[in-house]
């Protein structure tokens, strides 16, 4: 092998290990044209990488469906302030499934203590019950972003009891903090706070703002950036700098959804309503949907949650759009696993009743009064030694 | 016959070092330093004569305004990793020297850390390109040349101070200007294009990328031309002016059969000195006009009758923010 083959060989599998360690996937891609021809609306999918995420989205078989006849729960067991209304039957079967697609394998005694069910000893029960409350919010009041599909617990957890996708909110420092190398948040491969460690698309990619999410999907700033005048009527506008955050969230969606801007956009006018894809309106109640359960539940588990479920600044976990999309573009390819648990659909005025517990709301009352009563009988029958102190819900 | 070898087999003359021409007499008090040496690899493509170099009091003040800028902004890049080596190398095609806030407007200075290091950096590397800009129209002068190179990188030092510098004055707003840092000076210019509704329908811009089109267009064609008719003495471009051999007979030839016209072996430099000026040229006014007399372009175009409208193909969507009742 003379030097000239030897060299051609080395150039060919030097572009071998390039492209082995770039993020390319083989083709071919499939496209999938979603505009008038010609204007490059398109959706580009690679059917390797479809065949993969297919594959990940395995959906639980559903439980027999149970019995809705019978003594309602909250008359059977104790201390049940959520699913009250359900039938003994169908709430154990709720729980059961609960048991499969939040526990990691764990079971029933992830949550509950097994010798006294009803006692809210382990906080993960105390969430859960908010997390039914979410559920419930979400499938009967945004039914503009979720439709008839609906969400079950197992869209986001599928199976873990931390979702995988999640956000924390990311150390800052301020500029008068150093002397000199401000970053302004972005310019960077900071990592993003999402599953502490793992870096964000949008940062590990790009040098655009690490956190939108703290702005957009939490806070209710702005998003929109362009003018909606050919001459400029209102002074200047947006930023530059703003229009980067809009960027920056935009890119997270695209990287979530695993879609490009032609999804919901049309790139010849990204302001453009007229222009614009049914899909954006669905994205535009997503955004306004996981606001609200940022703001309402999420934050309402912050204290509950202890520190290693906490982001580094000791923040609760957040959702975003990869929370339950998980790079697919409907969840679970938009197969409804809430048709086989009505349960969990919610009634509206119920619903708005949630927006306003405390968590952990305090047990009812009478589970109180039995409770007190119980630990009156044990410390009279075992009187040398002190009865454990009743493990009521703090 | 050819008794011209043309690069590939060139045999290269080792004779004494090319002074250039003789320097004014009375003229600059500097003269041209460093001893020349041969680089027989440069000379397989070029010349292999390395240097003298004349420095000159504008390229010495040129140089070290650049280095301060280049300094200012390597090292605070190098503090925004908290002066990591590793995670500097790593991570250096992320990093920047960003522009103040909108909160500084058109304060000069800013706070040191909050764009002012940002406007010290643009000030030393403005500087250093004009005093470059200086020093190649003086050197032109000096050896009796035109001033054709100073006039075109002139082109250039425009587009840089319209993006800089006399937009964000315009606009009103340090914040508006282009950071230092590879990606992030290329997230500027998609974020730009995001803001400004879509810059493809700006006319200037539109013409602009004719002229870089354009120009990369005839490099391509002239050099190979010319390497074409490099076996009868094409790349004696001066003598085929003055006196038209048959290197630049067939050059024309062959376009003139191609494409039905040609130029002359003096017009066609002309024409590239004028498409490449034009480009950064008409993109300033370009730019000049983005944020300070349209908002929108592609509303711009709509109003003006050039934005083409595409059947659609979907049910229309209503905006939900102006829905009542729908939330914001």
């Amino acid at each position: 092998m003379n030097g000239k083959t030897l060299s051609r060989l080395g150039a060919l599998l030097g572009i071998g290990v390039l492209l082995a360690a770039c993020d390319i996937d083989r083709p071919p891609t499939e496209t999938i044209q979603r505009g008038f021809r010609g204007d490059g609306q398109v959706q580009v999918t690679n059917p390797r990488v479809y065949a993969a995420a297919f594959a990940e989205q395995q959906i639980p078989d559903s439980a027999p469906p149970a019995d809705p006849d019978g003594p309602r729960a909250k008359d059977v067991f104790e201390n049940v302030q959520v699913l009250g209304d359900l039938s003994t039957t169908q709430m154990v079967r709720v729980m059961v499934s609960m048991a499969a697609w939040v526990t990691g394998g764990e079971g029933c005694s992830y949550c509950h203590v097994i010798e006294n069910p009803a006692l809210d000893v382990k906080y993960p029960k105390v969430v859960a019950r908010r997390m039914l409350q979410m559920v419930r919010y979400i499938n009967s009041h945004w039914t503009d972003h979720v439709a008839q599909t609906g969400v079950t617990c197992y869209t986001c957890h599928r199976g873990n009891p931390v979702p995988k996708n999640l956000w924390f909110a990311n150390p800052v420092s301020t500029p008068s903090a150093t002397f000199t190398g401000w970053h302004e948040q972005q310019n960077s491969t900071l990592p993003s706070y999402v599953q502490p460690g793992k870096l964000l698309p949008s940062a590990a990619l790009g040098a655009l703002p690490v956190d939108p999410f703290s702005m957009y999907l939490q806070g209710s700033e702005n998003i929109r950036v362009q003018a909606l005048n050919a001459l400029p009527m209102n002074g200047m506008g947006a930023s530059i700098q703003q229009t980067e955050w809009t960027y920056s969230l935009m890119t997270i969606m695209s990287k979530s959804l695993g879609v490009n801007c032609n999804y919901c956009h049309n790139t010849q006018s990204l302001q453009s309503w007229k222009e614009s894809s049914p899909t954006r309106a669905t994205a535009w109640y997503g955004i306004r949907m996981v606001r609200s359960l940022n703001n309402n539940f999420e934050a309402s588990i912050d204290k509950v949650l202890p520190a290693n479920r906490h982001g580094p600044m000791g923040d609760n976990p957040k959702i975003y759009c990869a929370t339950c999309h998980n790079g697919v573009f409907k969840p679970l390819y938009g197969i409804s696993m809430l048709k086989d648990f009505p349960e969990l659909k919610g009634d509206p005025e119920q619903v708005q009743d949630y927006l306003t517990w405390k968590t952990p709301q305090p047990p009812p009352a009478d589970y109180l009064k039995a409770q007190a009563e119980a630990q009156a009988q044990a410390v009279s029958a075992v009187a040398p030694a002190s009865a454990p102190a009743p493990a009521v819900a703090q | 016959m050819a008794n011209y070898q043309n690069i590939f087999t060139q045999v290269q003359v080792r004779g004494p070092f090319h002074k250039g021409p003789p320097m004014e007499p009375g003229g600059s008090p500097w003269k041209r330093v460093g001893r020349p040496r041969f680089i027989t690899l440069l000379g397989r493509f070029g010349d292999a004569q390395i240097g003298p170099f004349y420095l000159g009091f504008l390229g010495l003040a040129s140089i070290v305004c650049g280095f301060t800028a280049f300094e200012i902004i390597g090292l605070n890049m190098w503090a925004s990793v908290g002066w990591s080596p590793i995670q500097f190398v790593r991570q250096l095609p992320w990093l920047a020297l960003e522009p103040p806030s909108p909160a500084c407007r058109l304060h000069v200075p800013c706070g040191l850390n909050e764009g002012a290091w940002w406007q010290l950096a643009g000030f030393f590397l403005t500087m250093s390109l004009l005093l470059w800009w200086l020093r190649t129209y003086r050197r032109a002068r000096a050896l009796k040349m035109g001033t054709h190179v100073a006039w075109a990188f002139a082109a250039a030092i425009w587009l840089y101070i319209v993006l800089g510098f006399i937009r964000p004055v315009l606009v009103g707003s340090w914040s508006e200007a282009v950071p230092f840092g590879i990606f992030p000076h290329l997230d500027w210019v998609a974020s730009f294009s995001l803001r400004y509704g879509n810059l493809f329908y700006n006319p200037f811009h539109a013409l602009s990328i004719a002229f870089l089109y354009g120009s990369t267009l005839l490099f391509a064609m002239h050099a190979a031309t010319i390497l074409a008719v490099s076996r009868y003495g094409g790349e004696r471009e001066i003598e085929q002016i003055t006196d038209r051999g048959t290197a630049v007979e067939r050059a024309a030839l062959f376009w003139r059969w191609t494409m039905g016209f040609n130029a002359t072996m003096e017009s066609i430099h002309r024409w590239a000195w004028w498409f490449a000026v034009l480009c950064p040229l008409v993109g300033g006014i370009g730019i000049l006009l983005t944020g300070t007399v349209v908002d929108n372009w592609y509303l711009w175009a709509v109003k003006h009758g050039y934005a083409p409208g595409y059947p659609p193909i979907e049910p229309p969507v209503i905006d939900p923010a102006t829905i009542p009742g729908a939330g914001q």
